[in-house]
Order: structure tokens, then sequence, then C-alpha cells
């Protein structure tokens, strides 16, 4: 596909047969003379990857990172830092921001400032947010100087199991070796393999963040988090927007919340087509482009002219080009995902994988970096700690925000039984949506509890603005084992939304009205 | 035999009860005698009161001595046989026994408590109908006055069993939550208008002039900087945005008089009775309630809670009545206030110099000494920077001694004369609007509280009460601002309220804990904290104990939007000697109140450093800077970081 396996041209020493791995056995072959030694080797410079290099240079190990940005199939690149800083959260985010504050001039002359509706100008936006980015690529390229981690803007493949092969955009080779590797290369997004057109026409989150122009009116297909968010974000500058899902909306997340995620974007502006599919995307003459799709339930097909057609609906590991199998780091096949354990080590002992390419792990930047630190910690022998992948709180940046941690309803009750889960619950409406009047249906909150006292917390989800920083702290307050009780006997900060949570009285089982009551 | 002080009250009390002519009191007597161990005992003329007896005196050689119960359980159980029976008399008995089994020990912890719940520590010491009478003395007085007749006779005798006075927040959930437990229940509510004529509804302070109406103005100023920011975002519109005060109040207004309603439609569902009138004690158990018109009424209640809370107090010098106006006029205004004069350093004077600013008026802010006094002087330093930044001018150490009205007007002109605090200086000042925001005053003089015996704080006027919120005088109760050394935040009234209507009327025994309440305060740059500051964490636990971690932070919003990457902070207080057991958070940045919450569950749960590490942080917010701090104070090491 567009990450075209690339082998590592090693010169006169033969080409690598991608099913020879009698190789990793020996260590590093004689031919491999003018290698470049080091401590530590980190296939890719993002999050995990940068964090993982930074600390263990830090504790004294000589490091370098290897990062190669292959260009999206529209040819989209980007400099160091990953898919968090580049084409994920952060412009993201900034992004979703430019929709927020979109919200807050509607609701501007309600309280009394004198603004009309205002246009929105896509390149000025862009302009800015890839400013910031450029800035954050050059800060992690200093903090790796810094550090005196050493840096090379090449392709890495393995060569045996303590070599790396890098490759430059000019095709220069330089062979590398450590003691321990690293594998951080993460993930980009899927494009359909059977839908005509989808490819060439079809753009993704990888270049959404770097268009120069606006998009125009765009279909986003996929149900994941990053197609609601990309959906929001459009419809909240303005774009004709229309979300396309085959099934079910966010999957794994809890199934209430998602649906109410959904509804409060249908209200505000986006079209949302539950269960279809697209079948063919064609190019009509004038840059325009026309997108035919079947509704799965009645087979009813349908179609619409779109300027841009995006599509989220899921990402693979980056792990082709890094002929794993001349290291024999084993993958599972399904999902191309590297095979960890808890000590992030792949099957073989001194190669590691953590962020996105790993097998089973939460696709969350901080995570990764949390992970990263902790093997280097491990790793210099600072510390045996390993990562603890639960309640890992986050938030979906859709228009309203929804933020959870812990563990949804259905897999409490799952893991639990339903007669051992207690669900407290309430609608709210936050302070600000009053003055203007916005429809404060969707902010609503759940928290889920074991039923038996003390009652302990096993998840909470929270829609509604801000949902990011209020999730944070009681991320926390999970993670130290928090009951009802104390959630309850915690004073509430007015007027806030997060207080709500302080102030759920209603269970679910009691059948009683979790709806707003007058104020 | 029992003590010479029971024989006293034996007479009075057998006159007392006409219908209990066998009167078991004798029995009792023997009963208390014979009592192995009897030290205290308690007296009712009804069968159940020789149960009490047999209990008690079973539990106390063995279980309250042996479990070295504590004071508080103690002290549950004294107030439950004080709630549970008409009349009880706790006395001493000179039982031969008594010394054999330790009845001495628990003797003393029972008069040390029942001195704290009465502040009487002789004895004996009488309760009826769950009235503390006092001592023997007390008693005859009582009897003489017929208050002890009155007493016997209440219950049914009353009109209410509850009447709050103060609908505001605390009085309003106290209200309801008895009202629920089945009671009758009535609320007075009376807003005294302001010097300036302001007037509002029910609910209280919050509501109206409060948190509700400076929350919304908050957000119309930070939506002042949404719209600045979102230029920098691609929202285009040239002209020139002015802001429309009266736009502004008229929809906050709008909203406030909604919720007002809705208190009132709340209080008719449960059935409380809710009499717009001015309350006040006239003897024991009774109020009267003066309306606007003058009229009087007169009600009686067994119990009583008082939640009257406070008001903005007053300078005291020439012109502060006549020209200034408080926070309880400002969100009401009629006009734009224009170029204004805060003059204090309190939240309430931040927040108002902070809205005003933030809504493009010129801003001063006047303050005697240091900002936000006993909040952390870290953050309030820097909470002072961050409105500076925004344009408010500060004077310090300056005092007004004078406000002049120069010309009349919607605003006016008013000239200040202010003076050093420090030395002879003085300077002038001329404003369209003087705003006091200086402190507030309970509003407990003018209850009668002498009459029925409610002690107040001579010096703040505030109300003493136990961890009960109990006051002197035993059916009395105060909930919210008006109590001494309590946080004057709503949430904690509510909580205060209606955890006392349950202790009340509900069974149920929980206390409102006042520790480490979260409290934010909405200045343009939002401050939140919880648990101690850094002065007050070194004076409890010694600053070579704690470890202050702390980061300026810049929030992912404020890159593009090119705003200060310096002015937000993050900072944490952690007690080395308990694990670095986190005892003081400090935020100040964007969404500081959304953020706090949760922090604030998490202490109440122990959190600890260890544990702020091994959380994951949500990416991109500002609350995620608390799971990766890693330098402390004491390191010296650099905090800043780099700008746009």
């Amino acid at each position: 596909m567009w990450a075209g396996r690339v082998g590592c041209r090693r010169g006169s020493a033969g080409q690598g047969d991608p099913t020879d791995t009698a190789e990793r056995q020996e260590g590093p072959a004689p031919a491999m003379e003018g290698r470049q030694c080091y401590d530590l080797l980190v296939i890719g410079g993002g999050s995990g990857g940068l964090a993982c290099a930074k600390e263990a240079a830090q504790l004294g190990k000589k490091v370098a990172v290897l990062d190669y940005v292959e260009p999206s199939p529209r040819g989209t690149r980007w400099g160091l830092g990953g898919t968090c800083v580049n084409v994920g959260c952060i412009p993201k985010k900034l992004m979703h921001q430019a929709a927020l504050l979109g919200v807050m001039i509607r609701d501007a002359p309600h309280y009394g400032w004198g603004v009309a509706q205002a246009p929105h100008d896509w390149a000025t936006m862009a302009d800015a947010v890839q400013n910031h980015v450029k800035s954050l690529n050059w800060g992690h390229r200093v903090q790796l100087q810094d550090r005196k981690v050493k840096y090379f803007n090449v392709k890495a493949s393995f060569v045996n199991t303590h070599t790396l092969c890098g490759v430059s955009k000019g095709g220069e080779e330089t062979l590398l070796s450590a003691e321990h590797i690293v594998i951080a290369t993460g993930g980009r997004p899927r494009y359909p393999t059977h839908i005509e057109g989808a490819l060439e026409y079809g753009i993704t989150s990888d270049d959404l963040f770097w268009l120069k122009e606006s998009p125009g009116k765009t279909l986003v297909v996929g149900a994941s988090y990053v197609a609601l968010e990309c959906a929001g974000l459009l419809t909240g500058l303005g774009l004709d927007t229309t979300l396309m899902i085959r099934s079910v909306p966010l999957r794994a997340f809890d199934q209430q919340m998602a649906s109410l995620v959904i509804e409060h974007m249908a209200g505000h502006g986006t079209r949302v087509l539950q269960g279809c599919a697209p079948e063919r995307v064609e190019k009509l003459p004038g840059r325009q482009l026309r997108v035919t799709w079947v509704d799965l339930a009645s087979d009813r097909k349908d179609a619409g002219t779109f300027d841009t057609v995006l599509w989220a609906i899921g990402r693979v590991p980056e792990t082709a080009s890094l002929n794993l199998e001349k290291a024999g780091v084993r993958m599972n096949p399904v999902t191309g995902k590297i095979l960890v354990d808890a000590q992030e080590a792949t099957s073989i002992p001194h190669i590691y994988a953590i962020g996105d390419v790993a097998e089973g792990r939460p696709e969350l930047t901080p995570t990764a970096i949390m992970a990263g630190r902790l093997l280097a910690q491990r790793l210099s022998g600072q510390t045996t700690d390993l990562m603890d992948y639960n309640n890992v709180p986050t938030t979906v940046f859709t228009p309203l925000e929804y933020g959870c941690v812990g563990l949804s309803e259905e897999a409490a009750v799952a893991r639990h039984g339903e007669e051992h889960v207690e669900v407290y619950h309430a609608f709210y409406k936050p302070l600000e949506f009053t003055v203007p009047q916005r429809d404060a249906s969707q902010c609503y909150i759940k928290m889920v509890c074991l039923r038996e006292p003390p009652q302990l917390v096993l998840g909470l989800h929270f829609l509604g603005p801000n949902a990011g920083e209020v999730t944070q702290g009681f991320a926390l307050g999970i993670k130290c084992g928090a009951s009802y009780q104390q959630v309850m006997r915690t004073v509430g900060i007015h007027p806030t939304c997060a207080e709500e949570v302080a102030k759920l009285r209603i269970s679910k089982r009691s059948g009683l009205d979790p709806t707003v009551t007058g104020c | 035999m029992s003590s010479n002080h029971l024989i006293l009250c034996h007479p009075l009390l057998l006159q007392s009860f006409p219908a209990s002519g066998s009167f078991p009191m004798n029995q009792f007597f023997a009963s208390g005698g014979q009592s192995i161990g009897s030290f205290s005992f308690s007296i009712s003329p009804s069968n159940e009161y020789s149960e009490l007896i047999l209990d008690w005196f079973d539990r106390s050689p063995g279980s309250l001595r042996d479990s070295q119960e504590s004071t508080s359980e103690l002290r549950r159980r004294l107030l439950g046989l004080i709630e549970g029976h008409r009349v009880v008399i706790f006395s001493k008995t000179y039982c031969p026994h008594s010394t054999r089994v330790g009845g001495q020990d628990e003797g003393a912890s029972v008069q040390e408590v029942l001195s704290e719940i009465t502040n009487q520590r002789t004895v004996p010491s009488i309760f009826v109908n769950k009235v503390h009478v006092g001592g023997c003395d007390h008693t005859f007085q009582a009897h003489q006055s017929g208050l002890l007749q009155q007493l016997l006779q209440q219950g049914p005798a009353y009109d209410y069993d509850l009447i709050v006075i103060g609908g505001g927040s605390g009085g309003l959930a106290c209200a309801q939550e008895a009202a629920v437990l089945g009671r009758k229940v009535m609320v007075l509510d009376f807003v005294v208008p302001s010097p300036r004529g302001t007037s509002w509804g029910l609910g209280g302070t919050c509501v109206n002039v409060g948190c509700v109406p400076k929350k919304l103005m908050h957000q119309a100023a930070l939506l002042g900087q949404a719209l600045t920011d979102s230029r920098k975002f691609g929202w285009e519109y040239s002209q020139q945005v002015r802001h429309s005060w009266a736009t502004m109040t008229e929809a906050i207004q709008s909203h406030v008089g909604s919720l007002s309603w809705g208190h009132r439609l709340a209080l008719r569902e449960k059935a409380v009775t809710y009499v717009n009138s001015y309350g006040e004690f006239v003897e024991h158990h009774k109020v009267k309630a003066t309306n606007e018109k003058g009229q009087e009424a007169f009600y009686t209640a067994a119990k009583f809670v008082i939640a009257t809370g406070e008001r903005p107090r007053y300078l005291g010098v020439e012109g502060d009545k006549e020209h200034c106006i408080t926070s309880d006029d400002l969100f009401s205004l009629p006009y734009c206030p224009g170029t204004t004069l805060v003059v204090g350093a309190s939240y309430v004077a931040l927040e108002c110099a902070g809205i005003l600013a933030g809504l493009g008026l010129d801003v001063t802010v006047m303050a005697r000494s240091v900002l936000l006094r006993g909040f952390d002087q870290e953050m309030a330093e820097k909470v002072g920077a961050s409105l500076q930044q925004l344009g408010v001018r500060f004077l310090r150490k300056f005092v007004p001694v004078e406000v002049q009205q120069l010309e009349k007007g919607l605003p006016g002109r008013l000239k200040v004369v202010a003076k050093s605090t420090e030395g002879p200086e003085t300077m002038e000042g001329v404003y369209n609007t003087v705003l006091l925001a200086i402190g507030r005053d309970s509003c407990t003089k003018k209850l009668g509280l002498e009459k029925i015996g409610v002690n107040i704080s001579e010096k703040t006027g505030k109300i003493p009460v136990n961890d009960e919120e109990q006051t002197s005088v035993p059916y009395v109760y105060a909930v919210g601002d008006v109590l001494e050394g309590k946080p004057q935040l709503t949430p904690v009234a509510v909580q205060a309220g209606k955890l006392l209507a349950r202790r009340l009327f509900g069974g149920r025994s929980e206390k409102c804990d006042y520790v480490s309440v979260p409290t934010v305060v909405f200045t343009p740059l939002e401050y939140g904290c919880c648990g101690y500051s850094e002065e007050k964490a070194g004076e409890v636990y010694q600053a070579e104990n704690l470890n202050v971690y702390h980061t300026l932070f810049w929030p992912l919003e404020w890159t593009v939007a090119c705003r200060d990457s310096n002015a937000c902070y993050a900072k944490i207080i952690c007690n080395k000697l308990d694990s670095d057991r986190v005892i003081g958070f400090h935020v100040l940045g964007p969404n500081a109140g959304e953020i706090t919450q949760g922090f604030a569950a998490a202490i109440k749960c122990g959190l600890t450093k260890q544990l702020l590490d091994d959380t994951i942080g949500i990416h991109p917010t500002c609350g995620e800077v608390f799971t990766t701090l890693e330098i402390t104070k004491a390191s010296g090491l650099d905090v800043t970081q780099k700008g746009c």
C-alpha cells in the first residue's frame, strides 16, 4: 500500500531475504563494520519514542532516535514528534478550540458583545496551527540535542537482532547497532481497500490538519473517535459535514455515552448517516467528488457530492517496513501489532515495543510517554516498576467533550454482573448555557460503582464542556480507590460542571428521573 | 444515696408532672442507687425510661470504659438520649461501687462531653424536651418563668417543627431536606435593600448577588477574550466589537429571576411554608416575622436554623453609603459602571475587577494590604499579576478616607481621597464608580439572638457552633456564612444544611466535613485550590517536612492565541513525613474550577505524589500538568516555559 515495504539495501552485503531469520542468533555480522554502536536505539520519534530516548540519555545511556515520516498517499509530510504533535492531539485540539470559539462567538451577543456571526477562514487557522506544530518539531529537535540524543532522519529496518539499517531521504544508508532496541513507530490511518476511488480521492487525518485550503463540504467516514472529532470540528468551523458510520460509534467506549455524543453532533449540524457504507468515490468534472453508498438495513443506494472525503476507519500499525522477520520479532497476524509482555519486551527480550505499535495498548500519547520513560528507567536499572495500563483516562474532543476513566457500564456489568453494579447518573445544565439558551440535553454524567459498600468507583463518564479538565482529577480519585461515598462527601466547587459529579444521587436502579429539574 | 441536687430537683419535677403522681422517681433513684457503677442517669416519666436506665447501666461499666468509646461516639449517644426522651437529668451519684468499677473515668468524659454540648460544667444538667434548661437554679427559674411548663407542653404545641431564618443556599437546603423527612417547616426570608436600594428575591447571596451572576459575568468577560483569540483561529470580523452592559445584565438578571422563582416552586412542591418577612427571636422558640409593609406575625417552632448569611461591609468614611456600590448592586446595575475603583483585596474584589476589566472597562484596585488574605500568597500575587496583565491598575497600601460626588449621572463622577497605610501620603482619583469589596459582615445583630441567649462572637458577629452546627442554645442551629471559622461557600452551606436536617429529623449521624474544601477564585485567569496554602502548611508541618512541586505551564489553546506562556501555574504541597501525601493543591489557569474538583475528590481519598506520578494524563489538557510535576521548589530549578 502507501507505506511500501522497503528492504534495507546494504550495498554489497547481499539483499536481505525477508524470510531469512538465521542471522538473528548471531549478533552483528562481520560485514557491518563502520556501524555506530549505542546502548539504545529507538525507532520512531513520536511521544513514546522520544520520552524513552530522552529518559535513557538522562540516565547516562548512549541513545539514538531514528525517525522518518513516510509521506501520506496525498503527499503530506511533517517533522519530528510523531502523530500526536503533527497529525493528532495537538492540531486536533487546536482546531477543536477554533470550533469552540465559533460557538463562543455565537454566544457572545447574548452576553452583550456586539458581534455578528463571523465567517471562518481556514487558511488563517491552518497557518497558525501549523506554525505551532512546526515550533514543537523544532522544540523536540532541540530537546534531543540538549540531552545528547543522536537524531537520524532515516527510515529504519532490522538487519539482525541488534542492528538496524537507516536509509535517508537521499538513499544514504547508515548501520546502527545497540544492546537494546525500542520500536515506537506508531500507526497510520487505514484506507479502505475495496472501495473504488478511496485511495485516489480520499484524505485522512494525516492530511486534514495540513490542508492549506478549506476542505469544503466534507464526508467523514468512520466511527472511531478520530472520525467523530474531525466531523465535529469541521461542522464547528461552519463546513457542511456528513459523518457516515457503518455500525456503532465509539466501539469499546460506553455505548450510552457514545449515542449521546452522536445525538449531540446531529443536533448541532453534523449530518449523521448511521448504518451506511460507502461503495465508490468518483471524481466529477471540476474537483468535486461523488460518493455512492449503501444503506445496510434497506440495501438502498444513495449518493452525494462532496469536496472532500476523509477516511477515519481505523489505524494500521507501522510495522511493514521494519523487516521484523530479520530480528524474529513476533506480531499479531490479524492486527499487525507487535506482541509485548508486561515489560514491553517483544518476543526478542532486548527488543521492546511501546505506544500505538504494541498489541493491546491504549493508543494514547500520555500512556506511550509513561511507558517509554518507565522502560528507559528499567533498562538503566533505576526501577523495576511496570507500566499500569488500568484506569487510563481519556477524552474525546467532540464539540461536546466526552471524558472517561475506568470501566464502561457494559464492561462493569460483564465483569461483575448486573446485580453487583450500581450506576449513578444525572443530566445537568452548565450555567454558561443558560444565558445563550444553549441546548444541554446531552450534558450527562454517570458513575459506575460496585453495589456493595463501600461502593468502589469503577468508571466515570462525563459528557460536557471541558470534559478533559474535569476528568483528570477524578482519574486520580479512582486511582486512589475512591468510593461512591467519598466522592459524594467531596464538597462541590460552585458553579462548575465538575461539581455535578459530586452530586450524583440518582441510581439507574431506582428508576428515578435523572433529567434536570428547573435549575 | 443520690446527690443533693437531685433531691432538690425532686419536688419541682413532681410538680411539673401533675399527671405522673405515680411517677417512679423513687424507684428510679433506687434503681440508680442499686445499679452498679451508676455514675450518671437520666429521668423521664415514661416507661421507656426505665429501659433506658438499664441500657445505660448495662453498658456503662463494660462497653463505655473498655472500648474507650471515642468522644464523638459518646457525644452522639448522649445526644440520642436527649433527643429520645422528654426529660433527661445528668447528675452524679455517690454510689459506693462506683470507684470499684471505675465509674469515675467514664464519668469524667461524660461530663466533658456534656459541657461541650451545654457549656455547663456542673451537674445536674437538665434537659426537657431536648432543650437544655440548665442546672438546678435555671430549672427553678424556668419553672417560675413558665418556660419549663412551656417546654413540657411543647411538641404539637409549636407551629412548626423547624423554622429556618434565611432563604439562601444553606437555609433552603436544610428546609427542603427537613420537609422531605416529613417535618413541618417554615422559611423566613427577607432581603433588606442595599444602601443603594438594590433588592432581590429568594435564594440568598449565591443565586442573586454571588456565584451565579458573578460566574455569568465572568463568562461574559471570558467571551471577550475568546473574541480576541478567535481572530487568530481564523474567525473574521472586522468591526469594532462593543459590549453592551444592559444586554448582559438583563440576560443575567432574567436567569437569576428564574432561579429565584425555581426556589419558590421547590419550596411549594415540598410543602415548605415560605414567608417573605424578616425574622427575629422575641422569646424562646418564638420569632416575630415582619413583612415589607411592617405587618407582624409570630411563629413558634421546636427547632430553628439561622442561615442569614452576610452582607457587604462599608468603609465607614464620609460618602461611602451614599455614593459607593457593592457586589450587592453590581450584578443588576442598570448602567455600565464606567471607570471603576474597586476597594478591597478579597476574592470578591478581584473577581469584580477582573470581570469589569474583561468587559473593557478601566479598573483600579485599591488594597489596604495583602491580596486574597488566607489564600496561598504566592498564588495570590500571581492572580494579582494576571489582573495587571489584563490592564487592572493596583494601588497597594492605600485606604479611601473620603468619597465625594463631583457629578450626578448614570454613572456619575466621584472623587476618592485615599491615605497611605504607611505614612501621611494621600492621593486623589476620579472614577465613575466606586465598588467596595472590603469584606462582609454577618447578619446576626438584629435577630433577637440576645433574647434567647445565642452567643455570637463579639469580634466577628459570627455564630460559634459545635461540630453539629448547634449554637449555645441547644434548639437553635446555624449554617452557612454566619458560622464562625467555617468556609463561606455555597456547596458547604448546602451540605451542612442537608446533613443537619438529616441529623435532626432523619436519625442520621453524618456531620459536615469542613476539611479540604476546594474553592475557586473566578478571576479571568481562574485560581483553584484545595487543602493548605504553602504558608499554613509550613506552620502546621514545618517547611523542612514539605515537598513543594511546581511548574509554570502554557495551555495549548494559548499558543496559537499567543497569550503569555508563563502566566499559568501549578503547585502541590506534599508532606514528606506522610508518604508525600498531597496536603495542598493550587492551580492558576483556564478552567481551574473544572480542574480542581476531581483533585479535591482525590485528596479526600488520600492522594500522594506517587499516585499523581502513576496517573496518566489526559492529553492535551491543563489538568494533565499535575501528573508530570518534577521540579521541587527546593531544587531551585527553572520552571519557565518558552513562549511564541
